[in-house]
């Protein structure tokens, strides 16, 4: 007991002792960081630039583009922190909680708001009166309460895609341009047989970007909107109405490739690009993916379908890569001379050229003569309509685009009507907008 | 032997005086607070990594749960138990419990009785040892797969036109391609047969040891006795292995509730919520609503509902020692 008891008395010593020794380490190692994270602003700069962009362009391309910058800007240097698009966003997610982000970032529209709202990246319009910058040239800005927080740098249309082997094989002579054509062509490209189906539609909720591309893309191409004049929700509004209905009727009509409701991006491409289905809406990026895959696919690009008996300008849905600030940077002056550099009439050209997109300042002219003739065509269809994405600068737009998902799925499956889907679905949003 | 007890004995005792003749200038030097802290000292790194990544963050996490919009707002307030009422009242939160409920107990029975199954087919004197060695690589492939290259293979595999439709079609046990991972009634059974597809290798291997190590002397007295081969196996493997079994189910089911690479890469948590798991869900909610105080809530239910777990296989392990 007593050799007990001095265990007893002398466990608060130990456990006093324990926490001085750690908090000595932890003091030691709280001044080599505070150290380490000094920074001058004084003498040459290195920026971060995190973005996804790097991954998807030509190998070595982006990294000419900065050491062109640099050495336009001596002073400032740019340190690339390049990933796929996917751990580009967790790492802003977990950047801007932690109010860690890298002095410029890759931006999508669709994260805008949250960032902003978290105060994680800079009010771009101060800064560009700050810089004089002429901002009439830029083609779009995302802004939030009237204040830019992103400048769209390069622009990805998505048309419609269209094997033209199978529709001529089906007996279908002009690529649909309204709804009841492309039900009908869908129809008899399905009626082929094997495996085929006349269009795909991804419905992925991990991912649900297909709410997007692939069907709020029918309600903007016939002049329509998801959302009343003040960014309220409009969901049960007839023109919304009658897109959903459309998609369950293509669905009912049983040509939409199998495996929709769990269906990814990437599947819809490697389905197209395998002849599997017959029309697909995709990013004018995957032009060159899907030729690389299979030299022998004939398609070509067009504008989506839009309502029969519809003539005025067709939306086409777009997808950015955009430019943002941190706040908490140090160095906002020269993030701004990079994003400058990016939006400049030549800069912006070439990465436009070498994204196979389109540029976001209006005065840039993609060079097109060394590129595939349909991002000509696609050039083309694009000046005839407008961009069209409501989903960009909302709040959470990613789970918006969730709980429509949902809602779309359970009407797909019969397990609920169409009404009741948009109903529900404009009751989840109205709780966020 | 008596000489060496002696010794033995003997010497702390010749060493007691040593100690004694330190002279005292010496003991001066270091002082009794440093010989105090010293071992403290040498923790001190394995401390601080513990308090850095454990402890911090699991108390960080803990806090957020507490308040309202945490990292979202520069000053979120504290609101309670909020958030635990808004998350275990979530229907879509309780789907999750039992989706993942079904998903780790299958997964655990499964692999335990085709690990257990593999292992003894491999411990079989029938076959050569060049055999065996083939069939022990073909059968730890799954295991050596990542999780993402594994996805990649069974989306292929179960796609509507993929291999495994293909041939049930050819059999005629299927008319036309089935969805697996996108129809609402085959997405789970289809997700948890996968996990269990690559995981089973490592309950194989574990138990593989286990068996090596069980004397041939017990089988030997079991045959004498007149056992039989099911007699065999139930009185002698089963107990003898009942270690390695009991803290291998219990890892298991700690590892297959953390399952979200898997999940996420093949399904998503769909379709209709079918395949929403614990994880996912906490994953939504952080990475895509910016709900971080439900998804912290979330996540602090799930570390107390893997600690009960936890407790369970330390305990094991003290009783075992």
């Amino acid at each position: 007991m007593a050799a007990g008891d001095a265990r007893m008395r002398s466990r608060p010593k130990r456990l006093l002792a324990l926490v001085a020794a750690a908090a000595m380490v932890g003091v030691a190692g709280v001044a080599c960081s505070s150290s380490g994270n000094s920074s001058s602003t004084s003498g040459p700069v290195t920026l971060e630039f995190a973005q996804w962009w790097g991954a998807e362009l030509p190998t070595g391309s982006f990294e000419k583009m900065m050491s062109d910058f640099t050495a336009q800007n001596p002073n400032i240097k740019v340190k690339l922190l390049s990933a796929p698009y996917a751990s580009t966003k967790q790492q802003l997610v977990s950047g801007a909680a932690s109010r860690t982000l890298p002095d410029v970032v890759g931006l999508d529209g669709a994260w805008v708001s949250d960032f902003a709202k978290q105060g994680a990246i800079t009010n771009l319009s101060a800064l560009m009166s700050s810089a004089k910058y002429d901002s009439s040239q830029l083609a779009s800005q995302v802004q939030i309460k009237g204040k830019t927080y992103m400048i769209p740098v390069v622009n990805f249309v998505y048309p419609l895609f269209v094997n033209k082997d199978l529709l001529a094989k089906a007996g279908v002579t002009t690529v649909p341009s309204t709804r009841t054509e492309f039900l009908d062509a869908a129809k008899k490209v399905s009626a082929l047989g094997g495996s085929v189906k006349g269009w795909a539609l991804p419905l992925d909720t991990a991912v649900p970007n297909g709410v997007q591309n692939d069907v709020m893309s029918w309600l903007w191409a016939s002049g329509g909107q998801m959302l009343t004049k003040d960014g309220k929700p409009n969901l049960t509004s007839p023109p919304v109405k009658s897109t959903v209905e459309y998609v369950k009727s293509l669905n009912d009509a049983g040509v939409i490739a199998p495996g929709s409701l769990t269906m990814k991006e990437q599947d819809k491409v490697e389905k197209f690009t395998n002849g599997q289905v017959g029309m697909v809406i995709d990013s004018l990026a995957h032009i060159n993916l899907i030729k690389k895959n299979n030299p022998q696919l004939n398609f070509t690009v067009a504008a989506l379908p839009a309502e029969d008996g519809y003539t005025d300008k067709r939306g086409m849905p777009y997808a950015s890569w955009g430019i943002g600030i941190s706040e908490s940077t140090k160095h906002k002056a020269e993030a701004f001379k990079l994003v400058e550099y990016m939006m400049s009439q030549q800069t912006n050209a070439q990465l436009s050229t070498l994204a196979n997109g389109f540029p976001g300042n209006k005065t840039a002219e993609p060079d097109f003569s060394k590129s595939d003739p349909l991002f000509k065509t696609a050039f083309d269809i694009y000046k005839q309509g407008y961009p069209a994405n409501e989903f960009v600068g909302l709040p959470k737009s990613e789970e918006l685009m969730r709980s429509f998902d949902e809602q779309l799925q359970l009407a797909l499956t019969g397990k609920q009507s169409v009404d009741d889907s948009l109903n529900k679905a404009q009751q989840s949003w109205s709780s966020v907008l | 032997m008596e000489f060496t007890r002696v010794n033995r004995t003997t010497a702390p005792e010749a060493v007691a005086p040593a100690t004694e003749t330190v002279p005292p200038s010496r003991r001066g030097r270091r002082p009794f607070t440093v010989r105090r802290l010293a071992p403290y000292g040498y923790l001190s790194p394995t401390a601080l990594l513990i308090i850095v990544l454990m402890v911090i963050p699991i108390v960080m996490v803990a806090s957020y749960s507490f308040k309202d919009n945490a990292i979202v707002e520069e000053n979120p307030v504290f609101t309670g138990l909020a958030n635990y009422t808004k998350v275990l009242t979530d229907s879509t939160f309780l789907v999750a419990l039992k989706n993942t409920f079904i998903f780790i107990s299958l997964s655990t029975v499964a692999h335990l009785i085709l690990g257990l199954v593999f292992a003894m087919l491999l411990n079989t004197p029938l076959l050569s040892g060049v055999t065996k060695a083939i069939f022990r690589i073909v059968y730890i492939l799954p295991w050596l797969f990542t999780i993402a290259v594994i996805a990649v293979i069974w989306r292929l595999l179960l796609d509507p036109a993929g291999v495994v439709n293909y041939i049930l079609t050819v059999v005629g046990l299927a008319q036309h391609g089935v969805n697996w991972l996108s129809s609402p009634n085959t997405a789970l059974w289809a997700l948890t047969f996968i996990n269990i597809w690559c995981g089973y290798p490592f309950f194989m291997i574990s138990i593989l040891a286990g068996l090596q190590g069980i004397p041939n002397d017990l089988y030997e007295a079991a045959s004498v006795d007149g056992a039989n081969a099911f007699q065999r196996f139930r009185n002698v493997t089963i107990p003898q292995l009942a270690p390695v079994l009991i803290s291998m189910a219990v890892l298991d089911l700690i590892w297959t509730s953390q399952q979200f690479a898997l999940i996420w890469m093949t399904t998503g948590g769909g379709p209709l919520n079918v395949t929403e798991m614990l994880s996912t869900y906490t994953y939504k909610q952080a990475f895509s609503d910016y709900e971080f105080s439900t998804a912290s809530a979330s996540a602090v239910i799930v570390l107390l509902l893997t600690m009960i777990l936890a407790f369970f296989y330390v305990r094991r392990l003290q009783r075992e020692r």
